[in-house]
């Protein structure tokens, strides 16, 4: 049941979009991520369309795993996109039930809005998918050093988000193990009315939550005995260092960007 | 309640780039009172193959009966297989849950809509097939000792009352004496009870000791099965796959290659020791 999350999973390869500097990508996306916000036409979202399929394309991300990652949000997606159906007021009314209306600019707006979240959703699980856990922390420490000197504590920022990452699977993993362990002693998970199914869930997460502080405490104690502390100066095995690779996707990137700004001013 | 397995393949995460054969084409069938030990080292598959016994995973193809009953039917009651096929996880200790030992233990009598007092009754007869004092049916499951933990653990699937009794491993990370313990426990409740028992384990003293059957498992086939005299007689292909003989079996195969007449298949300890003290009367004789 865990195992459909696409989301902030890693799929390896060694593509051009792999091997870009994590700091690089992270920018890339937050440029887009920004850029998506300033398409006020339909036709805007062409040059978006062209620049994730080139990013796919040169990936060799399968489509169906982006689609994948899109699963878990269509209830957001949803919602997002009927509210604005029903509650904007503008241009002509379509149809009213009751004391909701459809009209012309809610259609658009919903339209919009549900194109920019499935953007921003591709475009972030494009980041996640091409890069491994540990290289977009190593990204985002470099990226908030500069912040340190006001009291940002970057590295250790980056060492929980980097443990968080690598635990992930390892506590879906345990779910797993526990949820069928649980139903092997006759447990169900899955039949019942709300109140059922919560209190089944505590067959589940005792066991979860103990074997969590279990293994953050060993790990400490590993780290610890290997005489870990926090950012001093720590010096890295891996070093980041700008390609003319990156230089050529950051200059592709803002390309579109501009080409999306022109767009505003064309008349369809 | 005899298990009867028919060319089971299962392949984990099928259609994406991770898919991976954990079982193919697993064959083989457990009549009643069997003592069934299946071993193969760390990713062979007999995780994988134990959990198809009672449903929790089901096979990419091929076929599973229990008792007759094909359980990788879809509309099959999985409750009632689980109820006959009780299940022990590897670290079994990690599912505990419950405030005290004595709600730990009735989770699964409970979950089977058993009465109050046929729970209460299940759950000390389990207490005392295991080994764990009555008294500690109040305490709570966090505060007790690892190998009493890990008897609570088997006790909650024995007070469901299995029909058919698997083991994952169940030694694993204890000490000797806890080892010895669980052990002769798991052989006792199979001697009283007679009931089909599969030990999954590493070792091979272990599985020599008490299966009349063994499975031998490797990247996911089946590669050798049969009594152990027959399983262990091929050393050479165990040790092939990474496995090997027991250490007794081992010594005696060194002594046969010294040229001391003794059987290739010693697979105990008394075994050995007597054939050992009568080629030395024998010799003393001369």
């Amino acid at each position: 049941m865990f195992r459909n999350i696409t989301i902030g999973q890693y799929v390896p390869g060694d593509s051009v979009v792999h091997k870009l500097d994590p700091r690089i990508k992270i920018i890339i996306t937050f440029i887009f991520i920004i850029a998506i916000f300033f398409i006020n036409k339909l036709s805007g979202y062409l040059f978006a369309v062209f620049y994730l399929w080139l990013i796919i394309a040169i990936s060799k991300i399968p489509f169906s795993y982006i689609l994948k990652g899109l699963r878990p949000v269509i209830v957001i997606l949803l919602l997002t996109v009927s509210l604005n159906i029903f509650f904007t007021p503008g241009g002509t009314i379509l149809y009213t039930v009751g004391p909701l209306r459809i009209t012309t600019g809610g259609l658009r707006l919903a339209l919009f809005m549900g194109l920019r979240l499935i953007f921003l959703i591709i475009g972030t699980s494009l980041l996640t998918l091409t890069t491994s856990p540990i290289s977009l922390t190593d990204g985002i420490e470099h990226i908030l050093k500069p912040f340190s000197s006001i009291g940002v504590p970057a590295h250790e920022l980056a060492m929980m988000m980097t443990i968080a990452l690598r635990f992930i699977p390892t506590l879906i993993e345990e779910a797993e193990k526990i949820m069928k362990a649980q139903m092997a002693r006759g447990a169900d998970f899955e039949s019942g009315n709300i109140v059922k199914r919560a209190k089944g869930l505590v067959p589940l997460l005792v066991p979860l939550f103990i074997s969590a502080f279990r293994r953050a405490d060993e790990l400490a104690i590993a780290m610890e005995s290997r005489c870990y502390k926090g950012g001093q100066n720590r010096t890295r095995m891996k070093q980041l260092k700008t390609q003319p690779r990156d230089y050529a996707a950051l200059a592709v990137t803002l390309i579109i960007v501009m080409l999306i700004v022109w767009n505003r001013s064309w008349t369809w | 309640m005899p298990i009867k397995v028919e060319n089971v393949n299962f392949i984990y995460n099928e259609g994406t780039p991770y898919a991976t054969v954990a079982l193919e084409n697993i064959t083989f069938e457990i009549q009643d009172e069997e003592f069934v030990g299946i071993i193969g080292h760390t990713g062979s598959g007999k995780s994988t193959l134990i959990q198809h016994l009672n449903g929790l995973l089901k096979p990419t193809s091929g076929k599973i009966y229990i008792n007759g009953i094909d359980i990788t039917d879809k509309k099959v009651n999985l409750k009632e297989i689980r109820k006959q096929v009780g299940l022990v996880f590897q670290y079994p200790e990690y599912q505990l849950f419950e405030e005290t030992v004595f709600k730990d233990i009735a989770f699964g009598p409970t979950n089977l809509g058993l009465n109050e007092e046929e729970i209460k009754k299940r759950v000390y007869e389990a207490m005392d097939i295991v080994g764990i004092n009555r008294e500690l049916a109040d305490k709570s499951p966090f505060e007790i000792s690892g190998g009493q933990k890990r008897r609570i653990a088997i006790a909650g699937i024995l007070a469901m009352k299995p029909k058919i009794l698997i083991l994952d491993e169940p030694t694993a990370g204890l000490d000797p004496k806890g080892k010895e313990e669980i052990l002769n426990r798991i052989k006792e409740i199979h001697d009283k009870y007679k009931m089909i028992t599969i030990l999954v384990s590493h070792s091979m003293e272990e599985i020599a000791r008490f299966a009349n059957k063994i499975i031998v498992m490797n990247k996911g086939r089946i590669e050798l099965m049969g009594t152990p005299r027959e399983v262990f007689s091929e050393a050479e292909m165990l040790e092939k796959i990474g496995l090997g003989v027991p250490q007794i079996t081992s010594l005696a195969r060194e002594l046969r290659q010294r040229g001391i007449p003794i059987p290739q298949d010693v697979l105990t300890i008394e075994e050995a020791k007597e054939h050992i003290v009568r080629y030395l009367r024998g010799t003393k004789n001369v």
